[in-house]
């Protein structure tokens, strides 16, 4: 598919410079006449997140317009990055050195490489089985067997988080959908937006209206108001989207409740990370997001989740 | 043409790329004063990231202290200290106590030079950061007005432990703490004791 041609294509994009424009402008407005210390605090990382997120919008944009090899070596370097910020926060040993460069080197390149070639049935199973089983092998020769489960599991979790679940995304664009060929692009945009709005919108009504904490202990931003307010918006407009998708609007309005729902799960399980850990990010890659699997740990949930609906129902 | 500040470019770049390192600024601001930095010490990685975490001009009048027998052999290791990194090759026979050592010490700091110096001798498991030797001493004594900065290395043994060719990039961390100096009547134990004790203290912080 043309990107340039592909008049809906054009439409989602206008919306999203529109949706930028318009939230710079806000953001703008709100740091001349906002004068208080501590308000001005979050209205300096809100504009610094509005600046990341124009540089975010252009880099993906750009990888869409290259075709399907370009969105997969974003994905694939995000993952990197990704693994990259997991791994440090994780105390590892010496011992799994060797593990670690076939975790960074093997595992995560050939895990896209599948998604390039389109090989499914091994994309499917290549790092749930065969990482699985060869990440304690690899542990287990280097001869140090203290904590041994522990530092197996946690390798294995970052490589199916950062690398596994995220190649998901790109992965859309293999599917063959009878009356949709050659139009994965948009699957895989409209996933981006409603994942990514449903964080954004969950932020805006979190600072604007949050009262009751979920999980207080948890994370201290995640408010019943904001969340549920996040959600029914970001489906709202996950459901007037549904023109670009092969979904009817009701089915679009079921998958993009299921997109915030799983998003904001994972939201959740990466906040427990890393308050365990006791870092309030994963990095600093991102100016006003912290680190890359900041931006994309709702991404890391959703993303095998709406890629098996997809394919269930609709290849 | 002369390729080493080229070359010193890219290394710098390359280095920062592959261990993520960026300079945290504890306690010291970063200033072209003279300083000596002295750091924890657990990967061949440790020299370059200092080096590579320093501003370019701070970086341009900082030498590294390093060892004669790792950097000092024909080819590429020589170029690199004697051309790139401007490194002060020294024999650690005696580790940075040995008399040698601490003369060629002494000269650099008298012609101005800001210095990269490992007090623990030879490199750590990465856990624990070892006795310092006593050269730090001697050089707070001798020249009481440079400042000693203590940095600490977070994870790069990590990214490259001991005996390991092939590096895993991780994100390190180079800390900078407040700058130390000899106080009034401290012995040599307990100025050692403290600046040992600055550097973990920099490690606690996370």
């Amino acid at each position: 598919m043309n990107l340039l041609t592909d008049p809906e294509m054009l439409l989602l994009l206008g919306g999203i410079g529109g949706l930028l424009t318009l939230s710079s402008l806000i953001g703008w407005a709100l740091d001349r006449r906002v004068r208080e210390a501590p308000a001005r605090l979050v209205i300096a990382n809100l504009n610094a997140r509005i600046r990341s997120w124009w540089i975010m919008t252009a880099v993906f944009v750009a990888a869409l317009a290259t075709g399907g090899i370009g969105s997969v070596i974003l994905f694939a370097l995000t993952s990197f990055i990704a693994l990259r910020e997991f791994i440090t926060l994780t105390p590892t040993h010496r011992a799994d050195h060797r593990t670690l460069f076939w975790a960074f080197f093997i595992f995560a390149p050939v895990q896209y490489l599948l998604v390039g070639i389109q090989w499914y049935g091994l994309f499917a199973i290549f790092i749930p089985v065969y990482a699985f089983l060869f990440i304690p092998l690899r542990s287990a020769l280097a001869g140090d067997t203290e904590d041994f489960l522990a530092r197996t599991a946690k390798i294995q979790w970052g490589l199916m988080i950062a690398v596994y679940c995220v190649s998901h995304a790109p992965a859309l664009l293999m599917l063959e959908i009878p009356g949709y060929q050659g139009e994965g692009a948009k699957l895989l945009l409209y996933l981006i937006i409603v994942v990514q709005l449903s964080d954004v919108l969950q932020y805006v009504f979190g600072k604007t209206l949050g009262k009751h904490r979920i999980v207080p202990r948890l994370s201290p931003n995640k408010t019943w108001e904001g969340t549920v307010g996040g959600i029914v918006a970001a489906t709202l407009v996950g459901t007037l989207l549904w023109w670009v998708t092969p979904f009817t609007p009701w089915a679009a309005a079921v998958i993009a409740l299921l997109i915030c729902l799983t998003g904001f799960a994972g939201g959740l399980v990466m906040s427990a990370i890393k308050r365990d850990r006791g870092v309030k990010d994963f990095g600093t890659l991102i100016e006003g997001h912290g680190g890359i699997l900041d931006r994309i740990d709702s991404l890391c949930f959703a993303a095998p989740v709406f890629f098996h609906v997809v394919r269930y129902y609709y290849t | 043409m002369n390729t080493a500040p080229v070359a010193a470019r890219l290394l710098a770049g390359l280095t920062r790329l592959i261990t993520g390192v960026r300079a945290r600024w504890a306690g010291a601001a970063p200033t072209t004063a003279q300083r000596v930095y002295y750091a924890n010490h657990s990967s061949h990685l440790d020299t370059l990231v200092i080096w590579a975490s320093l501003p370019a001009p701070i970086r341009a009048r900082t030498r590294p202290v390093a060892a004669a027998d790792y950097w000092d052999r024909p080819g590429l290791r020589r170029w690199l200290a004697c051309q790139v990194l401007n490194a002060l090759l020294v024999e650690r026979a005696g580790g940075c106590g040995s008399r040698e050592a601490l003369r060629r010490i002494d000269e650099s700091l008298a012609a101005g030079d800001s210095l990269i110096l490992f007090p623990e001798g030879t490199r750590g498991d990465g856990t624990t950061v070892g006795e310092l030797k006593p050269g730090l001493y001697f050089v707070a004594r001798q020249r009481p007005t440079v400042e000693l900065v203590p940095v600490y290395l977070q994870d790069l043994s990590r990214i490259l432990p001991k005996g390991e060719v092939l590096p895993v990039p991780l994100l390190g961390s180079a800390t900078f703490g407040a700058p130390l100096a000899l106080a009034p009547g401290e012995d040599r134990h307990a100025f050692l004791q403290r600046a040992r004790a600055a550097l973990i203290g920099l490690g606690a912080r996370g």
